[in-house]
């Protein structure tokens, strides 16, 4: 089965019923991607499906083949380096155990494809699937809106994964 | 601060092997030379055994704590980089490796001994005690809110000093000028007279030849430049494009997966097995009967799970098996009253006499308050990876006490313990939950049956089921108020007693106490759990102190601060959350505040609770947090953990209840023991008191007192007493007669 991650395809030969987080995780060694709970109660696989989050650990990954999916070491940019969320988190030094900090991120990032500029509520509910056991969340929650307004003030053209101006 | 780490316990300056290599008061025996080949890569030299200064003049800083979000991979390395005048942007940081000679004798020190003056000439003595002392009881651990308060202070600003100290000397040679004439900062020292200026790398050889013992002199706080500022921790970027690695993220060649399932009932063993089972699983090699439980080896951890989940496992029956949390609670409250009986009460405090009180008194309240078994749930479920020869084993895990779990493996797997190397990697939440071996224990076990390396990842349930778990507990009061409204009898009975000592005290003025607990044994797991006994505590007491202030027709915050007349510091505290908060000024409809204060790990908290009650839902708006830590040497750092250990405590106070049915725990993942989520989460605000006492822990006193602050917020707005948690199990409705 042929999957794309991150723009790359990779041939996988596992059972078509396997989560797509342990095949991320265990057949391509994209360990960014973490392993939480396994019924999508804590979001910590959350990686995008066509620019959906989606937990990843009850994704299989029959169900994920002709997709484009995006983990943690798919979103930086490779001509700007980190991408503003990423930049966010560390000018608003949120993570502590950093364990749940990837499937954050994905969320955030999922939220903002959509929603230049979110309100609290836009926030809590993108991020509600999302539980961080150091509490972190007040800190998410300035990043994800240092993220936003990082974004608004930069380029508005928006260049597709195919190569495609939106 | 405490005065008797400005006295030198460096004794030694050693050279070996061409390298200059400062012991920290080790004795007796040098151990800094062994030291020396642990970390030092080619081209480095070892400075002391706390730091290495690199040839291109970084400085590389070996930590003996393990990183979990608590930021001590960068704290730790602040203090010993500003004693030095080290250039911050050039400080590297290296977790110990997982070698005896890294036991943590400054945190053994400080923990048995706390941060008392000793007499100068005691000190090699005191420090040859402790070394040994920790390297028996295998000491690298990380807890107790110690790293800076113990390893910070004993070590890494010593360890500094000195080795500026040397430096300075080295430079003074070489130039032949006064030492009291150079400068040292950034990692350069300078002789202005002369217009010279040098990196301490280059002073590294003549320092080498020096044996005078170093006599530092640590900074006083005006002089700090790094310490008391907040830069950018080490760890984060790693943890913002998911390079970090946790123990669950190694990868090793030909390893394998496995996952495992113990007995539900604590201490019964599996039926064996038979190795046919899994001929039909493709991917799935092996099944290992570890007596209480059955792992599964396969080529992948879904792999695995399924095969166990397929398999025929069944659990011998145990003594244990119809026990419920409520027979726990009978249990506890029959051992509670035959202590009182027989007179022997195990006691804590006891002061004046609360039965000349009780006597004579007219206003008597009783209350009895329970808290449920708690879990960890740390996001990163147990897991551990090992790799066992017949010469030795290697395990990777993250872990709270790194050479304790080499110890547990050494005994089982019957091997030495210098044969069993632990790599410590990123925790993924510790909270108390990674200073347990049992994970690593499993691992070697497993790995022990196979000639490759085995992963073994625990599933969530597993790991909400086979924890070690903050006890529950009932907790007993009977306080006396006199007719002015001030207590003059203080009773309290609970269960067990473990750390901090403090946790059960409280700071008000009452002349009589009587403060004592009952062991009653269960078999159920006990574990370290954030803030450990304070948890409850907390809790207890101030929910009590709010229901006396409320017999005594007193505001519960001046209540308090009549009973704090002889204690300043927490005095301090109080008033700062209550300012804050603007408490006494009118809240909306249906809102209401909580007051509470308490100490845990050497940090005085005060806490305002600002909540609403709509129809029966209960929101946390805001809450105010004010904390005496003596001094936040990374303030930023300081107010995350107090924002983490509110949300901590929050989720416990709101929804945490692991409970006991046929033996065994009912709750086993996060729909059913439920987790605080972003919406639920309150503004929390931190304000640091700095003064002038022996530095407090960080990662845990917040946790204690959101509780207690919450359920009197409750009270506060509903005439509600909550004296069990948690919040979820009780229906809760404004009363809008008691607002005003």
């Amino acid at each position: 089965m042929k999957l794309n991650i991150n723009n790359t395809i990779h041939e996988v030969d596992v059972d078509p019923a396997t989560p797509l987080l342990w095949v991320i995780r265990e057949q391509l060694g994209l360990t960014g991607t973490k392993f939480g709970c396994g019924i999508g109660q804590c979001g910590a696989c959350t990686v995008q499906l066509d620019g959906l989050a989606i937990r990843s650990c009850l994704t299989p990954i029959q169900a994920a083949a002709d997709k484009e999916i995006t983990t943690i070491e798919g979103i930086s940019d490779q001509d700007t380096g980190l991408h503003a969320l990423q930049k966010a988190w560390i000018e608003e030094q949120v993570p502590q155990c950093g364990y749940c900090q990837s499937g954050q991120i994905l969320s955030a990032h999922a939220l903002l494809s959509k929603t230049t500029s979110p309100t609290d509520e836009d926030i809590d509910m993108a991020m509600n699937g999302n539980i961080c056991r150091c509490g972190t969340y007040s800190r998410i929650k300035s990043g994800i809106k240092l993220a936003a307004e990082e974004l608004r003030n930069t380029s508005t053209i928006k260049i597709l994964n195919n190569g495609e101006v939106d | 601060m405490g005065k008797w780490t400005r006295r030198a316990f460096i004794t030694t300056g050693v050279l070996t092997g061409g390298a200059l290599v400062i012991g920290v008061a080790i004795r007796p025996g040098n151990r800094a030379g062994k030291v020396k080949d642990l970390i030092a890569g080619e081209g480095d030299t070892v400075l002391n055994i706390w730091l290495k200064v690199n040839e291109d003049n970084t400085i590389t800083v070996i930590v003996p704590h393990a990183e979990m979000g608590q930021g001590v991979h960068t704290t730790l390395p602040m203090m010993l980089a500003d004693e030095m005048d080290a250039d911050w942007k050039t400080i590297k940081m290296l977790e110990a490796p997982g070698n005896k000679e890294y036991a943590n004798y400054a945190m053994g020190k400080g923990f048995l001994m706390g941060p008392k003056d000793i007499p100068s000439i005691l000190i090699g003595t005191v420090d040859g005690f402790f070394l040994t002392a920790t390297k028996q009881i295998s000491l690298q651990m990380t807890g107790g809110s110690s790293s800076v308060r113990f390893t910070g202070m004993f070590a890494m600003r010593v360890a500094g000093a000195a080795a500026r100290a040397v430096l300075l000397e080295a430079a003074s040679e070489e130039w032949e000028v006064a030492a009291e004439e150079l400068v040292v900062k950034n990692s350069t020292i300078s002789h202005p007279a002369s217009n010279r200026m040098a990196p301490f790398a280059s002073f590294v050889v003549k320092a080498a030849n020096l044996s005078q013992p170093a006599k530092p002199r640590l900074k006083t706080s005006e002089e700090f430049t790094i310490m008391g500022t907040s830069p950018p921790r080490l760890d984060i970027p790693s943890k913002v494009d998911g390079t970090a690695n946790f123990g669950i993220d190694v990868v090793l060649p030909n390893m394998k997966y496995a996952t495992i399932k113990a007995s539900p009932v604590f201490g019964a063993k599996a039926k064996s097995l038979e190795a046919s089972a899994i001929k039909d699983m493709p991917g799935v090699h092996k099944i290992v009967n570890l007596e209480g439980a059955i792992a599964v080896i396969a080529d992948g951890y879904w792999l695995a799970k399924n095969a166990l989940n397929a398999l025929p496992i069944e659990f011998d029956k145990s003594d244990h098996d119809t026990v419920g949390l409520n027979d726990i609670y009978d249990k506890y409250l029959r051992d509670m009253d035959i202590a009182i009986a027989e007179g022997n009460e195990e006691k804590d405090v006891k002061k004046g006499s609360i039965k000349d009180i009780f006597k004579e008194a007219t206003n008597v309240i009783e209350a009895e308050y329970r808290v449920p078994y708690l879990a960890h749930a740390t996001m990163e479920p147990m897991n551990c990876t090992a790799l066992v020869k017949e010469d030795g084993c290697e395990i990777w895990v993250g872990s709270q006490n790194p050479l304790g779990f080499a110890d547990s493996i050494a005994e089982v797997l019957d091997m030495d313990k210098e044969n069993v190397v632990v790599h410590n990697q990123y925790l993924g939440g510790g909270f108390g939950r990674r200073t347990v071996p049992d994970v690593a224990i499993q691992a070697a076990l497993i790995a022990k049956e196979v000639d490759y390396p085995v992963k073994l990842i625990w599933s969530r349930e597993e790991d909400i089921q086979q924890d070690h778990y903050r006890e529950a507990n009932v907790s007993r009061f009977k306080a006396a108020l006199d007719p002015k409204g001030m207590i003059t009898a203080w009773n309290n009975q609970f269960v067990f007693k473990h750390d901090p000592e403090e946790a059960p005290h409280i700071p008000y003025g009452v002349d009589n106490q009587f403060i004592h607990y009952t062991n009653s044994e269960t078999h159920i797991p006990w574990g370290y759990w954030r803030s450990v006994d304070s948890s409850m505590h907390a809790f207890f007491t101030e929910s009590f102190m709010d229901e006396l202030a409320n017999k005594a027709n007193k505001d519960p915050y001046q209540f308090r601060r009549e009973h704090l007349t002889n204690a300043p510091r927490f005095l301090k505290v109080l008033d700062l959350a209550a300012e804050k908060s603007n408490w006494g000024e009118a809240l909306p409809a249906n809102w209401g505040r909580g007051i509470s204060l308490h100490q845990s790990f050497g940090t005085i908290v005060a806490q305002v609770a600002e909540i609403e009650i709509v129809e029966d839902r209960l929101k946390v708006h805001r809450v105010v947090c004010a904390a005496d830590p003596g001094f936040a040497f990374h303030p930023d750092g300081f107010n995350a953990q107090m924002e983490s250990g509110i949300v901590f405590g929050l989720t416990a106070a709101l929804y945490g209840e692991i409970s006991i049915e046929n033996g065994a725990i009912k709750q086993s993942n996060f729909h059913d023991y439920q987790m605080l989520r972003m919406e639920e989460s309150p503004k929390i605000e931190t304000y640091i008191v700095t003064s002038d006492n022996w530095p407090g822990g960080a990662g845990e006193p917040s946790t204690p007192c959101i509780a207690p602050a919450l359920t009197n917020a409750i009270f506060n707005v509903s005439g509600i007493r909550i004296r069990e948690l948690p919040v979820k199990n009780h229906e809760l409705k404004a009363d809008s007669k008691i607002l005003g």
